[in-house]
């Protein structure tokens, strides 16, 4: 039997000790001391939340189908066991080798979003490695960072050896070859961080220096070091020599997922069939950064699916990405995948779908049309904010989804909107109402009253838009708390005043998190004494509604002068050094400025295989840009 | 065709609990690639049904589960493929082929047999402030035990989520014996009466004067029963080889 690193007292009297026992299904349990390289990677939020994210089961996977390497893997402990392992000097560990995190020689870091910044604190803190990047020793694991966060690594500087910045697939092994060479020559801990700033797309911190002028904002970035680049690249995964498929087969892909003993948050294997996304709308960070959109073969997909369902026993199978039905086989891989699905009992979840006649008779295959509802993103009420950001749905065609998932037996439609986006009006904002009720109005007109079954249901749900790095809306000012609320608030009273009212429901995010979540979004690197601080007096689990000390952030900024006008509210000039651009995403920055001209002017940009906008990825030939645009609807 | 799976659970998945047990055996059906029998409707789900569900923290060798088939293949080729894809801390013991009108093994169930080894470390007359002062050493509280149990009646209130109830352990205790250093208990379980060997030991050390710690023992459930004209039956015995 395995030893577990908590004694039985310890595990009968915390919630939940499955997430600290590791032993899943399918998880690879090997011996650390038995390969050159072990790394434990940490998704800094509780066991169910981590273990359903993808990018840490690929990365899992692409250390361990490696002979010399191993990735074992670690989780925050929820405040009850926090609390234990304080009192009791217990070091975190591992879940499935139940070895202390400090033994290991990587500590990879997933940063998903910004509310898990103090999580990541305690993982440290836990562990027994100094927080400080430079107070660590050979003793430490070199601690990288990653994720969507990591684009704009600069408010986490001062605690990660190293960043990676860009898709895991492409360098990780490059990394475990170059910490072999430098164990094997004994590099001290300053050569080796030397000789990771080399490999593309790895990032060292504490080889950079950044000035500011007097009113904070950034006056120089500058490499100090010599092996560490002025600016560093993005890594992607590519592949130019296939007529077919951009994302190359071969690249680790979790075909045997870990199967966690409890009810995870995704109770279900997860299929990525593309990677990026054509659109282009201006808020979304992860259009950006993912570009070029590159399709995953047919072959793979049909090869994943199987494999996945059959060697955990899944009976759920979630096709993901961020706008399927843009994927170029979708209709093949669905001919496939549905009578594989109901042959065995396996039910399929299809996110991000758009609403044609296609994907209507697939949705209806796929779910109970009496329970399930049909859902949309219009993200903008009115037309004009809708082309504004560059969200290429008309109302035209809400209206025309809608009417057709009428006339298909639905009765309840799902839309969510984001509040507080730039250049909007009092009118846009009004507008979501009107929409929800015109809506309601189709279903009124399709529908004859014989054969409604109850009233139809539109719910509307807001939430608040947060500016982000990599995005044409980068420089856009964002609004404060109350500004926000009043919003919500005329969209409710706006949601009393139409015809169709009693059928409309109206949702909103009333939470603290927007402010802190913009202010880490586009912070820089003088906000590391601020989470430190906030840590320090308890703050931690951000992310969870009812754990959110909002009081001792705002004492922390108070005394430390940080403040929301400079991070959050204020119009930043195009010609400001941002905390990120020495990340270069392969977008250009010339792009996202003339996207944001764009916006101000409301003019709308087509998406990839309409036409190339020119953002600068088609150098790198590979995905939607060397699609042949000919026979393109 | 209805089978009855023995299942045993035991090391780091005795901190899973029963729902969770359940969420196991659907996917490790799948996995084995089995011909279950699936429920009508939009969500179909297997048909399964467990004997009693076992309190987390305790390991067992004597787990109970009912499974509806289609087709099913021998006992052999049944065990092997499920243990094949199967965490080696849950192993599927034994099975057997249940007459078409059988009764499930949760109305069945009658009895259970647990034994319990002193925890190292948690011994009651040496630390932890459970009994300490009270037993002299091992000798001492087996002969405290056993005069305990001798007892005509042994009253002591039972706790329910929503009552207070007096029960009689004395009636609900069936057999005991000394195991070497462990303590065996059959004792009542189902429906109609339902003892758990925790609330002996707590009744017991109350009577000593002593506080209970619930690690005093590390608790392992044997054996399930149902009962046959006034003979017990293992919850196995019910069925027929296949």
């Amino acid at each position: 039997m395995r030893k577990l690193a908590l004694s039985d007292d310890i595990l009968l009297s915390v919630e939940k000790p499955s997430r600290y026992i590791g032993g899943e299904y399918n998880a690879y349990n090997k011996d650390p001391d038995s390969v050159e390289v072990n790394a434990v990677f940490c998704f800094p939020d509780v066991y169910e939340i981590g273990t359903a994210n993808l990018g840490m089961q690929i990365i899992y996977e692409q250390f361990n189908r490696r002979e010399d390497a191993y990735c074992d893997r670690v989780y925050s402990p929820w405040t009850d066991l926090d609390q234990i392992m304080r009192e009791r000097k217990i070091p975190l560990f591992a879940v499935e080798s139940q070895r202390p995190v400090r033994d290991f020689d990587l500590l990879l870091i997933t940063l998903q979003y910004e509310m898990c910044y103090t999580n990541v604190l305690q993982i440290l803190d836990l562990s027994g490695i100094p927080l400080h990047a430079e107070d660590r020793t050979q003793e430490d694991p070199i601690v990288i960072g990653g994720g969507a966060c990591a684009y704009n690594p600069e408010p986490m500087a001062a605690f990660f050896d190293v960043f990676y910045l860009g898709e895991a697939e492409t360098r990780y092994d490059t990394v475990v070859e170059v910490l072999k060479a430098c164990k094997a020559r004994n590099s001290t801990r300053q050569e080796t961080l030397e000789a990771l700033a080399e490999i593309p797309g790895l990032y060292v911190p504490q080889f950079y220096q950044v000035t500011y002028h007097e009113d904070g904002t950034i006056a120089s970035f500058t490499s100090t070091n010599p092996h560490a680049p002025a600016v560093v690249k993005k890594e992607f995964c590519i592949r130019k020599d296939s007529e077919s498929s951009d994302m190359d087969d071969s690249l680790p892909y979790p075909l045997r997922p870990i199967v966690p003993l409890s009810r995870g948050m995704m109770d279900r294997a997860t299929l990525e069939v593309m990677r990026g996304c054509i659109r282009g709308c201006r808020f979304c960070q992860a259009g950006m950064i993912y570009r070029p959109t590159r399709n995953r073969s047919l072959d793979f997909l049909k090869k994943a699916a199987v494999s996945m369902l059959e060697s955990t026993g899944y009976d759920e199978l979630n096709i993901s990405s961020l706008a399927t039905s843009d994927y170029s086989d979708f209709r093949e891989f669905m001919e496939f995948i549905l009578p594989y699905c109901e042959e065995h009992k396996i039910n399929i979840g299809v996110p991000s779908l758009r609403i044609d006649s296609f994907e209507l008779d697939v949705m209806g295959k796929i779910q109970d049309i009496k329970k399930s509802s049909l859902t949309f993103a219009p993200e903008a009420g009115s037309q004009r904010l809708r082309d504004i950001i560059n969200k290429g749905l008309t109302e035209e065609e809400i209206l025309e989804g809608a009417r057709k998932a009428f006339e298909g037996g639905w009765n309840k439609v799902k839309l969510y909107f984001m509040l507080g986006q730039p250049f909007e009006t009092e009118e846009d904002v009004r507008a979501i109402p009107v929409l929800a009720n015109e809506i309601a109005r189709v279903y009124y007109e399709t529908v004859p009253k014989e054969k409604r079954q109850g009233r139809v249901q539109i719910q509307a749900s807001t939430s608040f838009f947060v500016p982000k790095p990599f995005t044409p809306f980068q420089w856009a000012p964002m609004l404060t708390a109350e500004e926000f609320t009043k919003k919500a608030w005329l969209v409710k009273d706006t949601m009393r005043e139409q015809l169709n009212k009693k059928s409309l429901v109206y949702h909103y995010h009333d939470d603290n998190q927007t402010e802190l979540e913009g202010l880490f979004a586009r912070g820089d690197r003088k906000l590391s004494t601020l989470i430190e601080e906030a840590y320090k007096r308890g703050c931690m689990y951000d992310a969870w509604g009812d754990h959110m000390k909002y009081d001792v952030w705002l004492r922390v900024m108070e005394e430390q002068g940080i403040t929301f006008e400079f991070y959050n509210y204020r119009e930043r000039p195009l010609d400001e050094i941002l905390p990120w651009d020495f990340i270069d995403i392969g977008v250009t920055k010339r792009f996202l400025m003339r996207e944001w001209e764009n916006a101000r002017a409301g003019k709308v940009t087509p998406h990839c295989r309409k036409e190339c906008s020119g953002c600068g990825m088609r150098k790198y030939h590979g995905g939607v840009c060397i699609e042949d645009k000919t026979e393109i609807q | 065709m209805k089978i009855r799976l023995k299942f045993s659970k035991q090391g780091s998945l005795r901190f899973i609990g029963h729902l969770d047990v359940m969420r196991y055996f659907q996917k490790l059906n799948r996995r084995a690639k089995l011909d279950i029998k699936y429920s009508k409707g939009f969500s179909p789900h297997q048909e399964m049904s467990f004997a009693t569900p076992l309190g987390l923290g305790l390991s067992s060798d004597g787990e109970y589960v009912d499974i509806e088939f289609n087709t099913v293949p021998g006992k052999e080729e049944l065990l092997r493929r499920m243990n094949e894809v199967s965490l080696p801390e849950l192993r599927i013991t034994d099975a057997c082929l249940l007459p078409d009108d059988a009764k499930n093994a949760m109305s069945l169930l009658e009895a259970a047999d647990y034994t319990l080894k002193f925890r190292e470390g948690y011994e009651p007359w040496i630390s932890r402030g459970n009994g300490e002062g009270v037993f002299e050493g091992i000798e001492d509280f087996f002969e405290k035990f056993e005069k305990f149990l001798s007892q005509p009646s042994i009253l002591t209130e039972k706790k329910t989520k929503t009552s207070v109830k007096e029960v009689d352990l004395a009636r609900q205790i069936r057999l005991y014996e000394r195991r070497e250093d462990a303590v065996f208990l059959r004792v009542d379980t189902g429906s109609a009466s339902n003892l758990k060997p925790e609330l002996v030991m707590e009744t017991f050390f109350r009577t000593c004067g002593a506080a209970y710690n619930e690690l005093t023992f590390t608790i392992n459930r044997d054996e399930l029963y149902g009962e046959e004209s006034g003979r017990l039956l293992p919850l196995i015995g019910y069925g027929t080889d296949f």
